[in-house]
């Protein structure tokens, strides 16, 4: 008796223990992991937080109400002039300048690198366009100022192109978009299934016709999302309308007019010296709480659309 | 009977519609390979654009008559002759500042030269050309300072010399340099990194690695993705409230001992581009994580290891290239971003080297876009300037992320 336990006890005969083992360390390291990736929910929050904190600052303020921030076209929080619109127009007028020239622009040369280029010759021009998509936006505001306008100003004349104006900053920023746009259509023309081609081919289409009546539409939830995309960044998009679309709110629909936008509103105001609590700085995170909004809205629209679209295909 | 028969065209009529289809179809082709020259052309623009601002003729006037200094002509002295005169007529206390600043004879010869044309002779700038201008229209340009300054000195100048990339800020667009402004950034960027690569490369592990499809982990990868399209100013906003105001004491370095500044730091720049850059290095380290092969993992699990263990010792060291070169590329967007800091609070005019996380700063675009903004084309002259140091800033670190990828591509 007294035998047979010192054998169960010996390690050799023990019964094998399946239970797995606790290992404490494995599970801290794990902790830190899972709080790492919770850091990226932890910052959308605080921008909510304190953009929405200040913008409540801003609305909650007596002066400000929703028929003035609405319906008037003056924006000068400093002396109780809270209309939003010339902010909100220029906005819009930029950003559609923008996409006009990158929509066509991006989809064509999409269009050339994902149906007509060889493989050499893409992967030969691709880069060019990954060189436009790197330069930093304030060289394109640099390039708006000093090129973009007085190029506009010799066709148009001085006297009807200001020098700091809506057009220049809105043509370059289309520039700056366009490498975004064809990037990703390209993608979604490329996700189009060969067959769809070759079917076309088949039935003698041309590769003009089958790009375009085919390939085409079969990717344009794809380009869709690019469209998207491309508005949200054009409506974010700060250093190129800082730099070259003027400075001051100004209720213009003339693209030759001198006009801020939300962006530019906020790096002029927020880059003088400006005291806390003050209605000038709450007033910059209720613009700056709205650009959020709409551009998170804009992203995640685009991101449902790609989503939809892969699981078509794939 | 198909009503339509006779839609499609027969003989003679398919011929020529097929002519007409085809001429459409080179025609489109055209269109849309012209779409692609319009976009290599704007590249080509700017950059002649900037190139084109950065040299040229300069017409300037002396303040001072440079033979008041010295009999030689200037560009003949040696460096002590420059130390004498700068000795001899600068004021005992300047010459002591300076003394304190940098020991004078340590200095080069071409620094003591930009003292000289600084602090004595005094340049005052009348009219800058472009490069173009410059060699295209010399004779012209030539007849025209002599008419209209007839004290004035023409010369070719370049604007981006050795001495632009060493001296600190100056009110003077002819001796500011991007010193400060580099130095300010080479900080910026490093405490980001600090703070954004342990973050971001430990989040991309989680949900690689780790995550199960639940719907938290689901809405994490939404987020992240999501966060990479909020507007960079938003960013800024954010490092506004939080970095620069809320934790004030911290950021500005009162915690810590240090009296003379406010949020305004180059630690509140730095982790409001460090938050900027997290999304952006978490979705390139997710990309090296999930191209480490999965018979990697499951033979670790298969010897026995660990999660922790097959994550450190072999997933992690596969995936290292590619999360650095993801960490390359988030360091040149945060080089070239400007919008956050301003909101953050760049100073525009800082003549004194950063001195640690604590100091106030200026960087390489915020300086680009303070001289781009200014009335007079000297300013535009250097701000192309310091747009070239910073393209090429930019371009060598591209350039190193795609050496990298190469390297590691060539591995598997």
């Amino acid at each position: 008796m007294k035998q047979e336990n010192t054998i169960m006890e010996n390690q050799l005969f023990r019964p094998l223990d399946l239970k797995k083992k606790m290992r404490p360390g494995e599970s801290v390291i794990q902790a830190l992991l899972f709080i790492a990736g919770l850091g990226s929910i932890f910052i959308t929050l605080a921008i909510v937080y304190e953009l929405g904190k200040e913008a409540w600052l801003f609305f909650g303020n007596p002066d400000v109400t929703f028929a003035k921030f609405f319906g008037t076209t003056t924006w000068q929080p400093g002396i109780g002039h809270f209309g939003i619109w010339p902010l909100v127009t220029s906005t819009l007028i930029t950003s559609s300048i923008a996409i006009f020239v990158s929509l066509p622009l991006g989809l064509a040369v999409a269009l050339f690198l994902s149906e007509y280029a060889s493989p050499k010759a893409r992967s030969a021009l691709k880069p060019i366009l990954e060189i436009l998509a790197g330069i930093p936006t304030v060289v394109y505001g640099y390039f708006a100022l000093l090129f973009m306008t007085p190029l506009l100003q010799s066709i148009f004349g001085k006297q009807t192109v200001e020098v700091y104006n809506m057009a220049s900053a809105g043509l370059v920023m289309g520039i700056m978009i366009l490498p975004l746009i064809s990037s990703m259509s390209e993608d979604a023309l490329s996700a189009v299934p060969r067959a769809l081609r070759e079917g076309a081919y088949a039935m003698g289409a041309t590769k003009f016709e089958t790009s375009v009546q085919v390939v085409l539409p079969a990717a344009l939830s794809g380009i869709g999302a690019a469209l998207i995309i491309g508005i949200s960044r054009a409506i974010g998009e700060t250093m190129i309308v800082a730099i070259a679309a003027g400075s001051g709110p100004n209720f213009t629909f003339n693209p030759f007019k001198a006009a801020e936008t939300m962006t530019g509103h906020i790096a002029r105001i927020s880059g003088g010296d400006l005291s806390y609590n003050s209605i000038d700085y709450t007033s910059l995170f209720a613009i700056a709480l709205m650009l959020f909004l709409v551009t998170l809205i804009l992203n995640l629209i685009s991101q449902g659309i790609i989503n939809k679209f892969r699981q078509r295909y794939e | 009977m198909n009503p339509n028969r006779d839609y499609y065209p027969k003989g003679e009529d398919l011929h020529r519609s097929l002519g007409r289809r085809y001429r459409s179809a080179s025609i489109w082709q055209t269109l849309f390979f012209s779409a692609l020259v319009i976009a290599i052309l704007s590249l080509a623009a700017l950059l002649y654009n900037v190139i084109d601002g950065a040299f040229g003729y300069v017409a300037f006037e002396y303040k001072n008559d440079p033979t008041e200094f010295s009999t030689k002509p200037l560009d003949a002295l040696n460096k002590q002759e420059l130390l004498d005169i700068l000795k001899a007529n600068l004021s005992s206390g300047a010459f002591t500042k300076l003394e304190n600043e940098k020991p004078m004879d340590t200095r080069s010869k071409s620094v003591l030269y930009t003292l000289l044309l600084e602090r004595l002779i005094q340049i005052d700038t009348k009219e800058t050309w472009s490069m173009t201008d410059s060699i295209f229209r010399s004779a012209k340009i030539k007849a025209e300072v002599a008419e209209k300054y007839p004290e004035a000195k023409l010369e070719f100048r370049s604007w981006l010399t050795p001495v632009f990339l060493t001296t600190p800020m100056s009110s003077k667009a002819e001796f500011a340099g991007v010193r400060t402004a580099i130095l300010g950034s080479l900080w910026m960027v490093g405490i980001a990194l600090l703070f954004a690569l342990p973050i971001g490369t430990g989040a991309a592990i989680y949900l690689q690695e780790y995550a199960s499809k639940n719907f938290l982990n689901r809405i994490i990868q939404t987020n992240i993705n999501n966060l990479a399209g909020v507007p960079s100013i938003v960013y800024g906003m954010l490092g506004l409230a939080i970095f620069v105001r809320a934790l004030e004491p911290f950021t500005s370095g009162r915690l810590f001992g240090v009296t003379d500044s406010n949020g305004r730091t180059i630690l509140s720049a730095g982790l409001t581009m460090g938050t900027l850059v997290l999304p952006l290095i978490i979705i390139n380290a997710q990309e090296a994580i999930k191209s480490v092969p999965d018979s990697l993992r499951q033979a670790a699990f298969g010897v026995g290891a660990t999660r922790w263990q097959t994550v450190w010792h072999h997933v992690l060291p596969n995936a290292l290239p590619g999360i650095l070169t993801g960490s390359i590329l988030a360091v040149s967007r945060a080089i070239g971003e400007t919008a956050p800091l301003i909101v953050v609070g760049a100073s525009t005019f800082i003549s004194i080297d950063p001195s640690g996380p604590f100091s106030k700063f200026t960087a390489l675009p915020i300086q680009i876009f303070q001289w781009t903004t200014r009335a007079q084309s000297e300013f535009h002259s250097i701000a192309a300037s310091a747009i070239i140091v910073l393209l090429i800033l930019l371009l060598t670190l591209n350039a190193a992320a795609i050496l990298l990828r190469n390297r590691v591509q060539k591995k598997y």
